[in-house]
Protein backbone atom coordinates (compact mmCIF):
# COMPACT_ATOMS: atom_id res chain seq x y z
CA UNK A 1 0.00 0.00 0.00
CA UNK A 2 1.89 3.07 -1.60
CA UNK A 3 0.98 6.32 -1.45
CA UNK A 4 3.04 8.08 -4.12
CA UNK A 5 3.20 11.68 -5.83
CA UNK A 6 2.38 10.48 -8.99
CA UNK A 7 -1.52 9.27 -7.80
CA UNK A 8 -1.83 12.82 -7.22
CA UNK A 9 -1.83 13.30 -10.87
CA UNK A 10 -3.80 10.56 -12.01
CA UNK A 11 -6.92 12.72 -13.78
CA UNK A 12 -9.87 11.46 -11.69
CA UNK A 13 -7.70 12.57 -8.38
CA UNK A 14 -7.13 15.90 -9.89
CA UNK A 15 -10.58 16.07 -10.46
CA UNK A 16 -11.64 15.82 -7.01
CA UNK A 17 -9.04 17.64 -5.36
CA UNK A 18 -9.77 20.61 -7.28
CA UNK A 19 -13.36 19.78 -6.21
CA UNK A 20 -13.52 19.46 -2.50
CA UNK A 21 -9.50 18.15 -1.63
CA UNK A 22 -10.85 16.73 1.78
CA UNK A 23 -12.98 13.80 0.13
CA UNK A 24 -9.95 11.78 -0.46
CA UNK A 25 -8.13 10.96 3.17
CA UNK A 26 -5.71 8.40 1.44
CA UNK A 27 -4.53 7.34 -2.02
CA UNK A 28 -3.87 3.51 -2.26
CA UNK A 29 -2.28 2.02 -5.70
CA UNK A 30 -2.32 -1.45 -5.71
CA UNK A 31 -1.49 -4.00 -9.02
CA UNK A 32 -2.71 -1.49 -10.93
CA UNK A 33 -6.02 -0.54 -9.32
CA UNK A 34 -6.73 2.97 -7.14
CA UNK A 35 -8.37 3.28 -4.29
CA UNK A 36 -9.62 6.70 -3.00
CA UNK A 37 -10.25 6.48 1.17
CA UNK A 38 -12.75 8.47 1.69
CA UNK A 39 -14.57 10.01 4.86
CA UNK A 40 -17.86 8.59 5.28
CA UNK A 41 -19.39 12.18 5.41
CA UNK A 42 -18.28 12.85 2.17
CA UNK A 43 -18.87 9.91 0.38
CA UNK A 44 -22.62 10.98 -1.17
CA UNK A 45 -21.38 14.07 -2.17
CA UNK A 46 -18.66 12.80 -4.15
CA UNK A 47 -21.03 10.00 -5.49
CA UNK A 48 -22.96 12.30 -7.13
CA UNK A 49 -19.37 14.10 -8.00
CA UNK A 50 -18.11 11.03 -9.43
CA UNK A 51 -21.35 9.94 -11.02
CA UNK A 52 -23.07 13.52 -12.61
CA UNK A 53 -19.99 15.31 -14.22
CA UNK A 54 -19.46 14.58 -18.05
CA UNK A 55 -15.73 13.94 -17.89
CA UNK A 56 -15.70 11.44 -15.05
CA UNK A 57 -19.09 9.41 -15.55
CA UNK A 58 -19.03 6.91 -13.10
CA UNK A 59 -22.39 5.76 -14.04
CA UNK A 60 -21.99 2.18 -13.47
CA UNK A 61 -21.71 0.69 -9.45
CA UNK A 62 -20.28 -2.39 -10.34
CA UNK A 63 -20.19 -3.84 -6.52
CA UNK A 64 -20.37 -2.77 -3.24
CA UNK A 65 -18.94 -5.08 -0.44
CA UNK A 66 -18.43 -4.49 3.15
CA UNK A 67 -15.30 -6.28 5.35
CA UNK A 68 -15.39 -6.89 8.75
CA UNK A 69 -12.07 -6.54 10.03
CA UNK A 70 -12.76 -7.33 13.76
CA UNK A 71 -11.10 -6.18 16.03
CA UNK A 72 -9.36 -3.83 14.37
CA UNK A 73 -10.61 -0.51 14.44
CA UNK A 74 -12.48 1.17 12.30
CA UNK A 75 -13.94 -2.24 11.95
CA UNK A 76 -16.05 -2.02 9.12
CA UNK A 77 -15.25 -1.23 5.58
CA UNK A 78 -17.42 -0.06 2.35
CA UNK A 79 -15.84 -0.78 -0.82
CA UNK A 80 -17.17 0.91 -4.20
CA UNK A 81 -16.21 -0.38 -7.35
CA UNK A 82 -17.35 2.04 -10.44
CA UNK A 83 -17.13 1.71 -13.58
CA UNK A 84 -17.38 4.22 -16.29
CA UNK A 85 -18.57 2.83 -19.32
CA UNK A 86 -17.84 5.73 -21.51
CA UNK A 87 -14.04 6.18 -20.64
CA UNK A 88 -13.11 2.26 -20.00
CA UNK A 89 -11.88 3.68 -16.16
CA UNK A 90 -12.57 1.86 -12.80
CA UNK A 91 -12.43 2.93 -9.78
CA UNK A 92 -12.40 2.05 -6.15
CA UNK A 93 -14.12 3.72 -2.99
CA UNK A 94 -13.51 3.05 0.38
CA UNK A 95 -15.06 4.04 3.54
CA UNK A 96 -14.40 2.94 7.09
CA UNK A 97 -17.01 2.49 9.97
CA UNK A 98 -16.53 2.30 13.38
CA UNK A 99 -17.78 -0.98 15.13
CA UNK A 100 -20.26 0.48 17.70
CA UNK A 101 -21.79 2.68 14.72
CA UNK A 102 -21.79 1.94 11.44
CA UNK A 103 -23.45 3.92 9.40
CA UNK A 104 -23.34 5.81 6.24
CA UNK A 105 -25.55 7.55 3.86
CA UNK A 106 -27.08 5.52 1.40
CA UNK A 107 -26.04 6.07 -2.62
CA UNK A 108 -29.12 4.69 -4.16
CA UNK A 109 -30.15 8.19 -5.67
CA UNK A 110 -26.99 8.04 -7.28
CA UNK A 111 -26.92 4.54 -8.73
CA UNK A 112 -30.05 2.63 -7.59
CA UNK A 113 -28.63 -0.72 -8.11
CA UNK A 114 -27.25 0.32 -4.37
CA UNK A 115 -30.61 -0.72 -3.06
CA UNK A 116 -29.77 -4.48 -3.21
CA UNK A 117 -25.99 -4.47 -2.46
CA UNK A 118 -27.14 -1.94 0.41
CA UNK A 119 -29.69 -4.12 1.85
CA UNK A 120 -27.51 -7.11 1.70
CA UNK A 121 -24.88 -5.51 3.78
CA UNK A 122 -27.38 -4.37 6.08
CA UNK A 123 -28.27 -7.86 6.66
CA UNK A 124 -25.11 -9.89 6.87
CA UNK A 125 -23.09 -7.43 8.57
CA UNK A 126 -25.49 -5.14 10.20
CA UNK A 127 -24.09 -1.85 8.56
CA UNK A 128 -27.00 0.78 8.56
CA UNK A 129 -27.87 3.01 5.34
CA UNK A 130 -29.15 6.06 5.75
CA UNK A 131 -32.05 7.32 3.66
CA UNK A 132 -32.10 3.84 1.61
CA UNK A 133 -35.66 3.52 0.86
CA UNK A 134 -36.09 0.45 2.10
CA UNK A 135 -33.61 -1.46 4.32
CA UNK A 136 -34.61 -4.45 5.28
CA UNK A 137 -33.17 -7.95 5.50
CA UNK A 138 -33.11 -9.92 2.61
CA UNK A 139 -31.08 -12.87 2.11
CA UNK A 140 -31.95 -14.00 5.46
CA UNK A 141 -35.37 -14.72 6.66
CA UNK A 142 -36.55 -11.44 8.11
CA UNK A 143 -36.64 -12.34 12.06
CA UNK A 144 -33.27 -13.79 11.77
CA UNK A 145 -30.89 -12.12 14.64
CA UNK A 146 -27.02 -11.40 14.19
CA UNK A 147 -25.44 -10.66 11.26
CA UNK A 148 -23.87 -13.90 9.74
CA UNK A 149 -21.01 -12.44 7.85
CA UNK A 150 -19.31 -10.51 11.11
CA UNK A 151 -15.93 -12.18 12.13
CA UNK A 152 -17.23 -13.05 15.32
CA UNK A 153 -20.53 -15.08 14.01
CA UNK A 154 -19.34 -18.72 14.00
CA UNK A 155 -19.43 -20.40 10.59
CA UNK A 156 -21.69 -22.86 11.78
CA UNK A 157 -24.20 -20.78 12.56
CA UNK A 158 -26.14 -20.26 15.88
CA UNK A 159 -26.04 -23.38 17.92
CA UNK B 1 -43.53 -13.28 6.47
CA UNK B 2 -43.05 -10.24 3.74
CA UNK B 3 -46.23 -8.18 3.73
CA UNK B 4 -47.09 -6.94 -0.14
CA UNK B 5 -48.68 -3.35 -0.07
CA UNK B 6 -50.96 -3.33 -2.73
CA UNK B 7 -50.82 -0.89 -5.63
CA UNK B 8 -54.04 -0.44 -6.86
CA UNK B 9 -56.31 -1.09 -3.53
CA UNK B 10 -57.53 -4.56 -2.08
CA UNK B 11 -60.64 -5.13 -4.58
CA UNK B 12 -59.09 -4.78 -8.43
CA UNK B 13 -56.28 -6.81 -8.34
CA UNK B 14 -54.79 -10.50 -6.66
CA UNK B 15 -51.98 -11.24 -4.89
CA UNK B 16 -50.44 -14.88 -6.20
CA UNK B 17 -47.65 -16.58 -4.23
CA UNK B 18 -45.25 -17.96 -7.41
CA UNK B 19 -42.79 -20.04 -5.27
CA UNK B 20 -40.35 -20.69 -3.51
CA UNK B 21 -40.44 -24.08 -5.77
CA UNK B 22 -42.27 -23.33 -9.25
CA UNK B 23 -41.84 -25.45 -12.45
CA UNK B 24 -41.11 -22.13 -14.30
CA UNK B 25 -38.52 -20.18 -11.97
CA UNK B 26 -35.44 -22.48 -12.46
CA UNK B 27 -34.46 -22.36 -9.61
CA UNK B 28 -35.85 -21.21 -6.25
CA UNK B 29 -37.20 -18.22 -6.08
CA UNK B 30 -40.25 -16.74 -4.39
CA UNK B 31 -42.24 -14.11 -5.98
CA UNK B 32 -45.29 -12.20 -4.79
CA UNK B 33 -47.16 -10.98 -7.92
CA UNK B 34 -49.95 -8.42 -8.34
CA UNK B 35 -52.10 -9.33 -11.26
CA UNK B 36 -54.96 -7.45 -12.84
CA UNK B 37 -56.23 -10.28 -15.08
CA UNK B 38 -52.80 -11.35 -17.13
CA UNK B 39 -50.74 -8.60 -16.36
CA UNK B 40 -48.74 -8.14 -13.63
CA UNK B 41 -48.30 -4.88 -12.11
CA UNK B 42 -46.22 -5.51 -9.13
CA UNK B 43 -43.76 -7.98 -7.79
CA UNK B 44 -42.46 -8.14 -5.03
CA UNK B 45 -39.42 -10.56 -4.58
CA UNK B 46 -38.44 -12.63 -1.73
CA UNK B 47 -34.88 -14.24 -1.70
CA UNK B 48 -32.60 -16.19 -0.11
CA UNK B 49 -33.32 -19.60 -0.86
CA UNK B 50 -30.16 -20.41 -2.52
CA UNK B 51 -28.07 -18.40 -0.05
CA UNK B 52 -25.52 -21.39 1.11
CA UNK B 53 -23.54 -19.10 3.02
CA UNK B 54 -20.36 -19.35 0.38
CA UNK B 55 -18.62 -16.01 1.05
CA UNK B 56 -19.13 -17.27 4.94
CA UNK B 57 -17.47 -20.44 4.49
CA UNK B 58 -15.14 -19.66 2.33
CA UNK B 59 -13.24 -17.81 5.11
CA UNK B 60 -12.75 -21.18 6.80
CA UNK B 61 -10.90 -22.56 3.72
CA UNK B 62 -7.62 -22.13 2.34
CA UNK B 63 -7.70 -20.42 -1.27
CA UNK B 64 -7.19 -23.49 -3.04
CA UNK B 65 -10.00 -25.13 -1.33
CA UNK B 66 -12.59 -22.55 -2.07
CA UNK B 67 -12.10 -23.28 -5.90
CA UNK B 68 -13.82 -26.05 -5.51
CA UNK B 69 -17.54 -23.46 -4.23
CA UNK B 70 -16.56 -21.54 -6.75
CA UNK B 71 -18.04 -24.17 -9.28
CA UNK B 72 -21.22 -23.94 -7.19
CA UNK B 73 -21.93 -19.86 -7.49
CA UNK B 74 -23.17 -19.98 -11.52
CA UNK B 75 -23.30 -23.92 -11.75
CA UNK B 76 -24.12 -23.31 -15.27
CA UNK B 77 -20.79 -21.69 -15.75
CA UNK B 78 -18.42 -23.17 -13.46
CA UNK B 79 -14.70 -22.62 -15.31
CA UNK B 80 -15.96 -19.06 -15.66
CA UNK B 81 -16.12 -18.84 -11.72
CA UNK B 82 -13.17 -20.86 -10.79
CA UNK B 83 -11.17 -18.51 -13.52
CA UNK B 84 -12.72 -15.24 -11.82
CA UNK B 85 -11.60 -16.36 -8.57
CA UNK B 86 -8.46 -17.72 -9.42
CA UNK B 87 -7.75 -14.30 -11.88
CA UNK B 88 -8.45 -12.76 -8.47
CA UNK B 89 -5.94 -14.53 -5.73
CA UNK B 90 -3.47 -14.36 -8.80
CA UNK B 91 -3.84 -10.64 -9.15
CA UNK B 92 -3.36 -10.58 -5.26
CA UNK B 93 -0.41 -12.63 -5.25
CA UNK B 94 1.32 -10.73 -7.83
CA UNK B 95 1.29 -14.18 -9.68
CA UNK B 96 2.20 -14.68 -13.29
CA UNK B 97 0.37 -17.33 -15.20
CA UNK B 98 1.92 -19.79 -17.87
CA UNK B 99 0.76 -18.75 -21.13
CA UNK B 100 -0.24 -21.89 -22.43
CA UNK B 101 -2.25 -22.17 -19.04
CA UNK B 102 -3.89 -18.81 -19.73
CA UNK B 103 -4.94 -19.46 -23.36
CA UNK B 104 -6.77 -22.63 -22.42
CA UNK B 105 -8.14 -21.18 -19.74
CA UNK B 106 -9.87 -18.46 -21.74
CA UNK B 107 -10.49 -21.44 -24.07
CA UNK B 108 -12.60 -23.44 -21.64
CA UNK B 109 -14.25 -20.30 -19.92
CA UNK B 110 -15.82 -19.30 -23.43
CA UNK B 111 -17.03 -22.87 -24.39
CA UNK B 112 -18.77 -22.88 -20.52
CA UNK B 113 -20.08 -19.53 -21.76
CA UNK B 114 -21.95 -20.83 -24.89
CA UNK B 115 -22.44 -24.06 -22.75
CA UNK B 116 -24.80 -21.47 -20.48
CA UNK B 117 -26.34 -19.73 -23.18
CA UNK B 118 -27.57 -23.13 -24.75
CA UNK B 119 -29.39 -23.18 -21.82
CA UNK B 120 -30.62 -20.22 -21.11
CA UNK B 121 -31.70 -20.48 -24.98
CA UNK B 122 -33.29 -23.68 -24.24
CA UNK B 123 -35.21 -23.17 -21.44
CA UNK B 124 -36.80 -19.88 -22.29
CA UNK B 125 -37.87 -21.30 -25.77
CA UNK B 126 -39.04 -24.67 -23.65
CA UNK B 127 -41.11 -22.18 -21.44
CA UNK B 128 -42.74 -20.63 -24.39
CA UNK B 129 -43.91 -24.01 -25.59
CA UNK B 130 -41.00 -24.66 -28.09
CA UNK B 131 -39.71 -27.95 -27.00
CA UNK B 132 -37.46 -29.07 -29.61
CA UNK B 133 -35.32 -25.86 -29.64
CA UNK B 134 -34.80 -27.31 -26.01
CA UNK B 135 -33.78 -30.40 -27.10
CA UNK B 136 -31.24 -29.14 -30.14
CA UNK B 137 -29.52 -27.21 -27.17
CA UNK B 138 -28.90 -29.70 -25.01
CA UNK B 139 -27.98 -32.01 -27.58
CA UNK B 140 -25.54 -29.38 -28.34
CA UNK B 141 -24.61 -28.69 -24.48
CA UNK B 142 -23.56 -32.21 -24.11
CA UNK B 143 -21.12 -31.87 -26.73
CA UNK B 144 -19.48 -29.20 -24.36
CA UNK B 145 -19.79 -31.10 -21.43
CA UNK B 146 -18.15 -33.93 -22.41
CA UNK B 147 -14.98 -31.57 -23.50
CA UNK B 148 -15.09 -30.90 -19.68
CA UNK B 149 -15.54 -34.01 -18.31
CA UNK B 150 -11.93 -35.09 -20.90
CA UNK B 151 -10.23 -32.35 -19.41
CA UNK B 152 -11.05 -32.34 -16.04
CA UNK B 153 -13.05 -35.71 -14.85
CA UNK B 154 -16.08 -33.64 -14.47
CA UNK B 155 -18.83 -32.63 -16.40
CA UNK B 156 -20.39 -29.87 -14.79
CA UNK B 157 -18.31 -29.08 -10.83
CA UNK B 158 -14.96 -29.23 -13.55
CA UNK B 159 -13.08 -27.20 -10.61
CA UNK B 160 -10.47 -27.46 -13.10
CA UNK B 161 -8.21 -24.23 -12.96
CA UNK B 162 -6.07 -23.43 -9.95
CA UNK B 163 -3.91 -20.70 -8.85
CA UNK B 164 -1.16 -20.19 -10.98
CA UNK B 165 -2.66 -22.31 -13.82
CA UNK B 166 -4.35 -25.72 -14.39
CA UNK B 167 -4.96 -28.96 -12.13
CA UNK B 168 -4.28 -31.21 -14.79
CA UNK B 169 -3.03 -31.79 -18.12
CA UNK B 170 -5.51 -31.74 -21.09
CA UNK B 171 -5.30 -34.93 -22.57
CA UNK B 172 -4.22 -35.93 -26.05
CA UNK B 173 -7.21 -35.33 -28.69
CA UNK B 174 -8.79 -32.79 -26.63
CA UNK B 175 -8.28 -30.09 -29.49
CA UNK B 176 -9.87 -32.48 -31.71
CA UNK B 177 -13.02 -32.41 -29.62
CA UNK B 178 -13.47 -28.58 -29.21
CA UNK B 179 -12.39 -28.24 -33.31
CA UNK B 180 -15.14 -30.14 -33.92
CA UNK B 181 -17.13 -27.90 -31.68
CA UNK B 182 -16.00 -24.91 -34.15
CA UNK B 183 -16.56 -26.64 -36.62
CA UNK B 184 -20.03 -27.75 -36.34
CA UNK B 185 -22.01 -25.08 -33.88
CA UNK B 186 -22.45 -22.19 -36.27
CA UNK B 187 -25.31 -24.31 -38.54
CA UNK B 188 -26.62 -25.09 -35.22
CA UNK B 189 -27.65 -22.30 -34.23
CA UNK B 190 -28.31 -21.19 -37.50
CA UNK B 191 -31.02 -24.38 -37.09
CA UNK B 192 -32.56 -22.92 -33.67
CA UNK B 193 -32.72 -19.13 -35.94
CA UNK B 194 -34.57 -21.08 -38.66
CA UNK B 195 -36.65 -22.37 -36.02
CA UNK B 196 -37.88 -19.21 -33.74
CA UNK B 197 -36.26 -15.95 -35.20
CA UNK B 198 -39.03 -15.43 -37.75
CA UNK B 199 -41.43 -17.73 -35.51
CA UNK B 200 -45.01 -15.76 -34.94
CA UNK B 201 -45.15 -17.28 -31.49
CA UNK B 202 -42.05 -16.61 -30.50
CA UNK B 203 -42.21 -13.12 -31.89
CA UNK B 204 -45.67 -11.94 -30.26
CA UNK B 205 -43.92 -13.26 -26.51
CA UNK B 206 -41.13 -11.76 -26.99
CA UNK B 207 -41.49 -8.32 -28.56
CA UNK B 208 -42.25 -5.56 -26.09
CA UNK B 209 -42.29 -8.27 -22.94
CA UNK B 210 -39.60 -7.19 -19.85
CA UNK B 211 -38.30 -4.19 -21.82
CA UNK B 212 -34.72 -2.48 -19.85
CA UNK B 213 -34.04 0.49 -21.14
CA UNK B 214 -30.04 0.99 -21.78
CA UNK B 215 -30.27 3.94 -18.94
CA UNK B 216 -32.44 0.99 -16.61
CA UNK B 217 -30.12 -1.43 -17.34
CA UNK B 218 -26.84 1.00 -16.10
CA UNK B 219 -29.00 2.64 -13.56
CA UNK B 220 -29.78 -1.30 -11.98
CA UNK B 221 -26.20 -2.44 -12.27
CA UNK B 222 -26.87 -4.73 -15.16
CA UNK B 223 -23.92 -6.47 -16.73
CA UNK B 224 -23.16 -8.93 -19.67
CA UNK B 225 -25.41 -10.12 -22.20
CA UNK B 226 -28.63 -8.41 -20.68
CA UNK B 227 -26.42 -4.93 -20.68
CA UNK B 228 -25.64 -5.40 -24.28
CA UNK B 229 -29.16 -6.53 -25.30
CA UNK B 230 -30.17 -3.09 -23.72
CA UNK B 231 -28.13 -1.78 -26.44
CA UNK B 232 -25.11 -0.44 -24.65
CA UNK B 233 -21.76 -1.84 -26.20
CA UNK B 234 -19.80 -2.82 -23.00
CA UNK B 235 -18.06 -6.16 -22.82
CA UNK B 236 -15.54 -6.68 -20.19
CA UNK B 237 -13.45 -9.04 -22.66
CA UNK B 238 -12.43 -5.92 -24.97
CA UNK B 239 -12.41 -3.44 -22.29
CA UNK B 240 -10.66 -5.22 -19.44
CA UNK B 241 -9.30 -8.66 -21.23
CA UNK B 242 -8.03 -11.21 -18.98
Amino acid sequence: MTETPDLEKNPTVARIRAWRPEAISELISFRGELTLVVPREHLRPLAEFLAGEPDLAFTFLSDVTGVDRFPVEPRFELNYHLLSISRRDTLRLRVRLPGESPVVESVVPVWPTANWHEREIFDLFGMHFDGHPDLRRMLMPDDWEGFPLRKDYPVEGPR
Amino acid sequence: MTIVQTATGPAKTMVLNMGPQHPSTHGVLRVLLELDGETVVKADVDIGYLHTGIEKTAEALTYSQTITITDRMDYLAPLSNNLAYCLAVEKLLGLEVPKRAQYIRVLLTELTRIGSHLVWLGTHAIDLGAMSVFLYCFREREKLLSIFEMVSGQRMMTSYFRIGGLALEPPTGWMDRVEDVVRTFPSRFDEYEDLLTKNRIWQARTQGVGLLSASDAIAFGVSGPSLRGSGVDYDVRKYFPY
